[in-house]
């Protein structure tokens, strides 16, 4: 799924400072699952603004709702009745969904209240992590299942770097190698010698280094699926 | 390892079977070239070629391409650093053409520090592709006279080519497999990371002369001497890949202040006859890190003078 973090306080009052009503609006997407985005964080956001902005002594109406997912039009249609109710509305969403909200809806603004940081999922109860970069030529099984493009720092094809010790990415020391437990694992399974032909170049072009990029399903296009 | 590749003064010293001794320099934080110039006086004939970093530590300096151009110009042999951190297949490709237009003739091809140990932890970095292919990039420029996308190149560049091997990395079982596969990709000599613990480098040359690899490439060992106790310290927490032995930092600590910087040397040179009798060992890479003035001295004590 989509993992983000909620941006401080300070950073959305920074946003919102010169708007007087506001919807902070919550998805039922990967926010939810990730607790960043949801209806319930949502009304705390909305309830925390309440709070800082009577405090300043200049009190906001702030309204929150939940949309079944953001990124997907058909339920972004469902905001028509009531979008233009408010000065600004807040998009609790991942970065996808403000920008559907804002291409439907073109004379409201819509500001991100959370960073979008990462394909992955959690690790332990609060604790997500990064699996994937999105880099649209996957090829994990030739690295035992585990992706070097993304856990990698420095992306190689070929690691261990000179700077992994001890199973520890020389990034930092909370950061786990992804090639020592790649090697590890050929190592395991007596599949060294997967490692030791040189592979070939990337083609980045599938990635985002190809410009923006579209899923085309014909048959969804053409209607007959 | 006959024919010859590339011309340069190191493949000659290395083809002819003697012990190479190479060093290093690093550029100035800024366009200084006057005191880059002041550095390789003490380099020049006491060594083979002179390794110009490219950014080491992600740390802005002068461009490693730029000090190899001033270097020729003085008359000493480069290696030019090239890290897959900063820069993407096609700066790569066209650098590799200006610097064999200027004269260079050995590369060393890095991964390169990660940006967040440098000084601008902000940047994005490239890794468009990794320090292996770099190595197979060169030798398709150099044997095959073409760009990677098979174009003809008018000119080939004809390198050295160079690698780098840090023993000491983890997993220990597995630095020797990495070495093969890029002495695969097309690696003439390899420099090895500094070498504080001689016995894990034992170890490690064992396996590398059990699988003939001595033979297929030539292997220089890393050696920096140490100025005092505190960068022996330093180094073992802060430099990545480092591997300083507490046995080490306590010989430098029992001496006086004041001859720690001998005593470093000593160690030093202590290295540099192991690694004269050490099988598969073709020579030394000296990594005198701002400390280039030393380098006569020690050149002169390790009795490798005159370079041949
Ligand atoms: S190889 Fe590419 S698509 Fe597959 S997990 Fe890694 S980044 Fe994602
Ligand atoms: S230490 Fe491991 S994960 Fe970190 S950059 Fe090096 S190879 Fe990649």
């Amino acid at each position: 799924m989509i993992v983000a973090d909620r941006k401080s306080l300070e950073e959305i009052l920074g946003m919102v400072a010169d708007r007087e009503k506001l919807l902070i609006l919550g998805c039922k997407g990967c926010v939810t699952v990730c607790n960043v985005g949801g209806l319930k964080e949502a009304e705390v956001l909305a309830s925390t603004l309440r709070i800082a902005q009577k405090k300043e002594g200049r009190p906001v109406e702030v309204s929150h709702r939940v949309l079944e997912r953001q990124c997907d039009n058909e339920y972004v249609a469902g905001l028509a009745d009531d979008v233009g109710n408010y000065d600004a509305v807040v998009s609790m969403a991942c970065g996808v969904g403000p920008q559907f909200l804002s291409e439907m809806y073109p004379d409201q603004v819509f500001f991100p209240a959370v960073n979008t940081t990462f394909f992955g999922g959690a690790v332990q109860h609060g604790v997500w992590e990064e699996r994937c970069a999105g880099c649209g030529a996957c090829a994990i099984h030739l690295f035992g299942g585990l992706c070097p493009i993304a856990r990698c720092a420095k992306s190689l094809l070929h690691g261990p770097c000179g700077g992994s010790a001890n199973g520890i990415c020389e990034v930092n020391k909370e950061t786990a190698c992804i090639w020592d437990a790649i090697v590890k694992k050929k190592m395991e399974t007596g599949r060294l010698e997967d490692l030791v032909a040189v592979k070939p170049f990337k083609d980045w072009r599938t990635a985002r280094d190809g410009g923006p990029r579209r899923s085309i399903r014909e048959e969804l296009v053409k209607g007959t699926l | 390892m006959t024919a010859i590749k590339s011309g340069s003064n190191l493949e000659r010293v290395l083809t002819a079977g003697h012990f190479a001794f190479t060093g290093e320099c690093g550029p100035p934080k800024g366009a200084n070239a006057d005191h880059l110039r002041e550095k390789f006086k003490y380099l020049k004939g006491n060594v083979d070629c002179v390794n110009m970093t490219d950014n080491q530590t992600a740390v802005v300096r002068m461009s490693s391409l730029a000090g190899c151009a001033l270097m020729k110009a003085e008359g000493l042999e480069p290696n030019f650093q090239m890290v897959c951190r900063d820069r993407n297949r096609l700066a790569m490709m066209s650098d590799i053409l200006g610097a064999y237009a200027l004269g260079v003739r050995n590369m060393l091809c890095l991964s390169g520090d990660h940006q967040s140990f440098g000084n601008h932890p902000e940047a994005k970095n490239v890794h468009d592709i990794d320090s292996m292919q770099l190595i197979a990039l060169v030798k398709k420029m150099r044997d095959e006279e073409k760009f990677l996308n098979g174009e003809e190149i008018d000119v080939a560049p004809k390198m050295f080519i160079g690698a780098a091997c840090n023993p000491f990395a983890d997993p220990f079982e597995f630095r020797v497999h990495r070495l093969a596969t890029k002495i695969e990709a097309g690696a003439d000599f390899i420099q090895t990371q500094c070498i504080f613990n001689m016995d894990k480098f034992r170890d490690f040359m064992k396996q590398v002369v059990d699988k003939g690899l001595h033979e297929r490439c030539y292997i220089l060992a890393g050696v920096t001497p140490m100025k005092n106790a505190g960068m022996a310290n330093f180094m073992s927490k802060y430099v990545p890949g480092m591997d300083i032995s507490e046995s080490l930092i306590k010989r430098l600590k029992g001496v006086d202040k004041r001859d720690q910087a001998e005593e470093g040397i000593k160690i030093a040179l202590e290295q540099i006859e192991a690694f004269k009798e050490m099988q598969g060992v073709a020579g030394v890479h000296l990594m005198a890190i701002e400390w280039e003035h030393k380098v006569p001295e020690i050149a002169e004590r390790a009795g490798v003078l005159p370079r041949p």
